[in-house]
């Protein structure tokens, strides 16, 4: 088990989410989407330029940019 | 009585279908005063109620971030309806019942419409709605919106809840011991100042102060001073705390908080999966072929392409009607009324009016209805998501890319429901800066113009230069976009976080529905003042008259001309036809060119004339002289009016917008203009003040003072670049 941070998450990866360092609006808003400790997601993809990435929670799919991905902290299989 | 009842849900979760399926068309759009969120209201009556509901726009959650958060709740405290229904997507249980548990600790009187158990069914999920509602403590009605499927067991518990008419009673969520700890002491405060409790029960106060809501605490600080800076202070040590020994804030924990209280509750017996969360769903598959890396955009262009032809293509038809109609009205009016200011007022001022405010309807009509398959069924927010990377370098968003091609990002669009189209974007910053940038894009208007240009200076290579120009557009608006969100509109970029809904097929009452309101609200709100600016700009091209000296001139200069040709040949001018003598003809052309001259002196010498003149010894500067300047005055009506200005400017009489080359014969002979003039003028065409009818979007979407600076801005900045192309080509002798 490793921690690293979504940005760095490749395609058809899972992970639990561990923490979420931010606050304001974008904190608010990532926990809006259900993105919060604990949460399992999957990567489904990136957008043509590798930018925005999409995610697989249970129910859902979000997206968000690698620069807000950057303050999400990811426990995933070595 | 009228029952209030408002709906509120997240995005997607099927609201609007729900509202258009329990109101019909009886409902009417209105706008928020001050910002573009649309205002819905709908009636019914069902068990003898008649009911009032009000559309709350699409939440994740309540907080002070964005316009649709605070207008919702804004909404439900001042407002306080009697029920609210809210909606819930049962394939997306958990996410939803977060605004679910907001608007419960907020205490409103709530009914919990349970939408798309079928889609929830077929993924293996089932709710039992029963226990959901015994957890919560409210009725939950299994529904399925766009069927109409259990719609009215939902409206017989929304009226029983609102006929109990009980006292808002919160729910009380436990936030761990620090925070309750800080809540408690927080509420002693409240409760004992009565703190904002004519709107706000007292631990939601409490727990808006913990999460740092910026509405909140500004009306706090405005009403009780003291009691704000005690509470701030429990705030700042509560933090501290949680920030030293956990490092988080307390807002992390409150939603870390109440997403337990959800998952505890439903694993309480209220959801059961058959199927694990790897399946595939239709909607993934669809994706991986849409959203693929190599496809996708090529998909992706196709379907604007697509979107782009149906709007422009398929609306020709209609707006020919509209045209053929409203030109056999001006004949029509020119054969009863005598000729003098009030026929000219009626065919130049009113009917052209009126037919310039209907003639965009067609248009936006059928873009709307384009724009409203791609955002029901989901694609929009994957063209949002495979362009944003581009879009976010000028300061934009992904979602900014269809404005700018219904505008002409392909040569020949519109600015009108380019601006209008801007309505998809939700990040306030972003849409602003979509919205100034749009109308320097090459719409169907300015094509006849750059084509008059172009023909008459660079015939030779008439479609590289069409391309060019094209070409041009954009880099400008993207250039002028990132000037603009590095200088008014500075600002962070809005966050991207959003969902990719899974696809659905959109109902056709929901288009319909979306189309027309869109429609109605264009004629109604725009068409007035459109209509309005129409006839004062007619009063600039036709007042003041000329002189009655002047006049009895040109007259007397006919009379010679009748005079000298003698009574024979004066005889049969008045032939139709086209078989004259070859004298007769001659007379006819002599007596057509004192017109055209007449036309041209009276146009010099109307306040647009007159300003167009004045304006002579700055334009220059651009190489522009004041016939030109005249024309630049009308395109501020429409840029096509910019050809038949030019040519009542240059005494060629009417000029036909589609078959000018006589008028580029004329041009190319002129000594003011060259090719250097020419790309001057036609640079600034395509970036200066867009004409009237987008500037009436303008203000309608954002507000006047945006309208005023769109004019101001653009006009500079263009005078600015034709100034630069014009001094350079000059000094290069390249004219």
């Amino acid at each position: 088990m490793s921690t690293i941070l979504l940005r760095h998450m490749v395609k058809h990866q899972r992970g639990t989410i561990v923490t979420i360092n931010v606050t304001g609006e974008l904190g608010r808003r990532i926990r809006e989407m259900g993105l919060i400790p604990g949460t399992e997601i999957a990567i489904c993809g990136r957008a043509p330029l590798n930018d925005p990435i999409a995610l697989r929670l249970q129910d859902s799919t979000i997206t968000l940019r690698n620069n807000e991905a950057d303050h999400i902290l990811v426990q995933v299989e070595p | 009585m009228q029952l209030k009842m408002a709906l509120a849900g997240n995005p997607n979760a099927g609201k609007t279908t729900l509202f258009n399926q329990l109101t019909g068309a009886r409902q009417h759009v209105g706008n928020y005063p001050g910002i573009t969120v649309d205002h819905k209201e709908g009636r019914l009556s069902h068990g003898g109620e008649t009911i009032i509901v009000t559309d709350l726009p699409g939440t994740y959650s309540m907080t002070a971030y964005s316009a649709e958060e605070l207008v919702a709740r804004d909404y439900l405290v001042n407002n306080r309806p009697q029920v609210v229904i809210n909606i819930v997507d049962a394939s997306n249980l958990e996410r939803n019942l977060y605004l679910t548990c907001q608007l419960l600790e907020l205490g409103v009187p709530l009914v919990v419409a349970l939408n798309m158990v079928d889609v929830a069914e077929s993924r293996g999920i089932e709710i039992n709605s029963a226990a959901l509602s015994r957890h919560l403590q409210v009725p939950v009605v299994p529904i399925v919106a766009r069927s109409g499927l259990g719609t009215e067991a939902l409206l017989d518990a929304a009226i029983a809840v609102a006929r109990e008419n009980r006292p808002w009673t919160p729910l009380t969520i436990s936030y761990g011991d620090d925070l309750d700890a800080a809540l408690a002491e927080m509420l002693a405060i409240i409760s004992d100042r009565r703190f904002l409790a004519d709107t706000y029960p007292p631990r939601y106060t409490a727990i808006k102060y913990l999460e740092n809501d910026q509405q909140l605490v500004e009306r706090g600080e405005k009403t009780d001073a003291e009691a704000a800076r005690r509470l701030q202070m429990l705030v700042d040590k509560s933090t501290d705390h949680t920030r030293r020994t956990l490092d988080v804030y307390p807002e992390a924990i409150i939603a870390d908080q109440r997403y337990g209280y959800i998952k505890s509750l439903l694993r309480q017996g209220v959801i059961s999966r058959k199927y694990d969360a790897d399946r595939l769903y239709t909607s993934d598959r669809i994706d991986k072929v849409l959203t693929n890396r190599l496809v996708g955009p090529l998909i992706m262009l196709a379907i604007l392409f697509a979107l782009y032809q149906f709007t422009f293509s398929w609306s020709e038809v209609p707006v020919s009607w509209l045209e053929n109609g409203f030109s056999w009205l001006g004949d029509k009016v020119e054969e009863i009324l005598p000729e003098g200011i009030l026929r000219s007022l009626v065919i130049s001022g009113v009917i052209d009016g009126v037919g310039g405010v209907l003639g965009f309807v067609p248009l936006i009509m059928f873009m709307f209805f384009g724009i409203a398959v791609l955002e029901d069924s989901g694609y929009l927010a994957r063209v949002a998501f495979m362009m944003d990377r581009v879009f976010r370098i000028f300061g934009l968003h992904g979602s900014s890319v269809m404005p700018f091609i219904v505008s002409g990002g392909i040569a020949g669009g519109c600015a009108v429901p380019g601006v209008m189209a801007t309505r998809t974007l939700r990040s306030p910053k972003e849409r602003m800066a979509t919205l100034l940038t749009v109308p320097f894009m090459n719409c169907g208007a300015k094509l006849p113009v750059l084509a008059l240009l172009i023909g008459a200076f660079f015939s030779e290579d008439r479609a590289q230069y069409m391309f060019f120009f094209t070409m041009l557009a954009w880099l400008v608006a993207m250039l002028a976009a990132k000037l603009l969100r590095s200088t008014v509109l500075r600002g962070a970029p809005t966050p991207f976080v959003m969902e990719l809904p899974p696809y659905r097929l959109p109902t056709v009452r929901g288009l319909l529905i979306h189309t027309w309101e869109r429609t109605y609200q264009y004629i109604k709100k725009a068409g007035t003042v459109i209509l309005g600016i129409s006839i004062l700009l007619w009063a600039m091209m036709t007042f003041p008259h000329l002189p009655d000296a002047e006049q009895a001139e040109f007259a007397a200069k006919r009379q010679a001309i009748l005079a000298e040709a003698g009574a024979e040949i004066v005889a049969l001018l008045d032939q139709q036809g086209d078989d004259l003598p070859v004298e007769a003809a001659a007379v006819r052309e002599r007596l057509a060119a004192i017109d055209n001259d007449q036309a041209e002196a009276a146009l010099r010498h109307s306040l647009a004339g007159t300003i167009g003149t004045a304006m002579e010894p700055v334009s220059r500067l651009a190489g522009f002289d004041w016939r030109t300047d005249i024309a630049l005055l009308g395109g501020f009506a429409a840029k096509e009016v910019i050809v038949s200005t030019l040519g009542t400017a240059y005494s060629m009489g009417e000029v036909d917008v589609e078959e000018s080359q006589s008028l580029s014969e004329r041009l190319k002979a002129d000594d003011n203009w060259n090719r250097v003039v020419a790309v001057a003028a036609m640079i600034f065409i395509m970036f200066y003040s867009p004409c009237f009818v987008t500037l009436v979007c303008i203000a309608k979407e954002a507000s006047w003072k945006w309208a005023a600076f769109s004019m101001g801005f653009n006009t500079i900045f263009a005078f600015a670049l034709a100034v630069a192309v014009y001094q350079l080509g000059m000094f290069f002798g390249l004219g």
